[in-house]
């Protein structure tokens, strides 16, 4: 992939999604003797854009809140605080149908091919709702051949439109959700661990129909992913988040080849290598993440991090560029 | 719109060919569900053709003929007041029908309009449930006496009486339904989709809740039965010159001794309706997952 040249080439644009200190809080109920009130802090201040025709990817342990922060992204939702633009549009705060009317322009692949498709819906309905819900096609004949149209572009056969969602494996079904998701012809795709339910074989196939239908329908991907192998392959650029935060943003050579903060340095040492004969003497991170409802003061990553020192207790260290296009959030990088 | 509902239009022909394939496949897989199915429909029938199975008024008193044993001219025999049990018999499942499917259908109909707002509607859930609850707190049998003495004992009122308290149990069915869907992935994505409230209860959530329901519907269905059965034995339902089973059983425990058949005969066919109503309550369980149901 030319991901420089791509960058270089879209950089000058208007961001096609940009996130402005996002929050996302969950607030928990009071207990009976409890006097103050609690809350998970799922995503707690995070601010990054999308590029047209870019694959942002969002990495981190299970619980970092990247899933919170793409739900949040697709209103489905509500954010505590901040902003989420959308094609230059503010739609934090929008509702009932002037979200709707934004809604169009960004669309999801969720991570369980089972739950994501209704199970009582022909193939064919399922992916001819947006049609129907946007009025792009006019009439249930017009809905159905363009769903078996579509059916065709992901690499299914138009006739599978009259079959209900269990007479396919997990793979195929994937495919079915991005049929649906590129009905639209959406800007943006956010993919929620769109790979992380299949098998390693099939992972790679719908990855690759990912990247083909990012050239074909110039589409930008904020990609959610815990797999930092299938992050390497899509990604143009990366962020890496830990407990609500950004730690780390960069372009995804950069990040994987001089990974600045000690998190992604622990991220990418844990990657097991294919050769026995190279080992790993690198730090691997011990205990657990801390609790979002009580997060640690100062860094999050304090109570993990070999190299934190009293100042990463105290005092909260803010994302800045320390190298062209390379944001992180440490007080000693 | 109707793409969605996608319901292939048949004609006549080829659905009653269609039912009988079904009926087959059905049976292959499922075969209590057949057989609990042909009961309930055998029952029905001899029901609704009452008056043609019979010439005699299941009303008519003979005081000549009173407690003849079955067999002979009276092939169920006679009560005490020599009325013929076997037109009484058919007559009464006529009530029993009519109460059961009247009272399996207003309970789900209003259960399932409450428990899609409670489930979805988080804001109206508390109070929908609390009427609901309360209604729960009274016992059933006991409400519905006091509903037909305020009123007058009545067929209609037996429906009403029995539905009230049976709508509590659907929505609660409900709504814990629609709160598992409204988490399900699907649903998020026919919000991002674009879809409307109206359209994903209509959607995406009615269809998954309606394999629950319609199995919840034929056990109120037999518990309206046996409920009707206890009023009418206990004097507070079908007035007594209606014959159903459960005034039959009364009139006929005094003679239980001498003449068990106007107690054993009615009670036969009250536990062959609520086994077979139950039997294809369980197998349309089975049936109604769509997992389990292959291309005919």
């Amino acid at each position: 992939m030319t991901g420089h040249a791509k960058e270089a080439r879209t950089e000058g644009e208007p961001p096609l999604l940009e996130l402005t200190d996002l929050k996302v809080h969950f607030q928990l109920k009071k207990e009976l003797f409890q006097t103050t009130k609690h809350a998970v802090k799922a995503v707690d201040g995070v601010s990054l854009s999308v590029r047209r025709s870019e694959t942002l990817s969002i990495v981190g342990e299970s619980g970092c809140g990247k899933s919170t922060m793409g739900r949040a992204i697709l209103r489905l939702v509500d954010p505590t605080a901040g902003t989420i633009k959308l094609d230059g549009a503010d739609i934090s705060r929008l509702s009932g149908k002037r979200l709707w009317q934004h809604r169009r322009k960004m669309q999801a692949v969720f991570q369980d091919p089972f739950a994501s498709l209704s199970p009582r819906m022909k193939v064919g309905a399922i992916i001819a709702e947006p049609l129907v819900n946007y009025g792009t096609v006019t009439g249930r004949k017009a809905a159905l051949s363009r769903a078996a149209e579509l059916l065709e572009v992901v690499g299914l056969k138009g006739e599978h439109a009259s079959k209900f969602p269990h007479e396919f494996s997990g793979g195929q079904r994937q495919r079915i959700g991005i049929a649906r998701a590129i009905a639209l012809n959406p800007d943006l795709i956010i993919c929620d661990e769109a790979v992380s339910a299949l098998d390693v074989s099939v992972q790679a196939q719908i990855i690759n129909l990912l990247m083909d239908l990012q050239d074909e329908f110039k589409l930008s991907y904020l990609f959610i992913a815990h797999d930092l192998a299938v992050v390497d392959h899509i990604s143009t650029r990366v962020a890496v988040m830990y407990l609500g935060r950004i730690v780390e943003l960069a372009h995804r050579d950069t990040l994987f080849d001089t990974p600045k903060h000690p998190y992604t340095e622990a991220l990418l040492a844990a990657v097991p290598t294919p050769d026995p004969s190279i080992s790993s003497a690198k730090a691997v991170l011990s205990g657990d993440v801390p609790s979002p409802i009580n997060p640690p003061p100062g860094c999050h990553f304090n109570t993990r991090c070999p190299y934190a020192e009293d100042r990463c207790r105290i005092e909260s260290p803010v994302l800045r560029e320390i190298a062209p296009h390379h944001f992180v959030s440490c007080h000693y990088r | 719109m109707s793409i969605i509902g996608d319901v292939k239009r048949l004609d006549l022909v080829t659905r009653l060919d269609w039912i009988g394939t079904a009926v087959r496949v059905q049976f292959g897989r499922n075969p209590s569900l057949v057989l609990g199915g042909a009961l309930f429909v055998l029952l029905v029938l001899v029901s609704v053709f009452a008056p043609l199975l019979t010439d005699s008024d299941p009303r008519r008193i003979n005081g000549i003929v009173r407690l003849t044993s079955p067999g002979g001219d009276f092939l169920f025999g006679t009560d005490n007041l020599g009325r013929d049990m076997f037109a009484r018999t058919f007559f009464g499942g006529r009530i029993s029908l009519i109460v059961g499917v009247s009272v399996a259908l207003i309970a789900s109909i209003a259960g399932l309009f409450f428990g899609l707002i409670a489930g979805y509607f988080r804001r109206l859930d508390s109070i929908i449930m609390r009427v609901m609850d309360g209604i729960m707190a009274i016992p059933g049998i006991l409400l519905a006496i006091a509903l037909v003495a305020v009123t007058r004992p009545s067929v209609g009122n037996v429906i009403m009486a029995i539905a009230v308290t049976e709508i509590p149990r659907v929505v609660r069915l409900v709504r814990s339904v629609v709160l598992t869907l409204r988490e399900q992935p699907y649903v998020d994505a026919a919000t991002s989709v674009g879809t409307s409230t109206i359209g994903i209860l209509h959607r995406h959530i009615l269809p998954n809740a309606m394999a629950p329901l319609i199995v919840q519907a034929t056990f109120i269905c037999a518990a309206a039965v046996i409920t009707e059965a206890y009023l009418s034995f206990l004097g507070a339902g079908t007035p007594s010159e209606i014959p159903s089973w459960g005034n039959m059983m009364a009139e006929g425990r005094i003679y239980f001794l001498t003449a068990p058949w106007i107690v054993l005969i009615p009670g036969g066919f009250l536990a062959a309706m609520v086994l077979s109503i139950n039997i294809v309550g369980d197998g349309l369980r089975d049936m109604l997952d769509p997992r389990m149901t292959k291309e005919l």
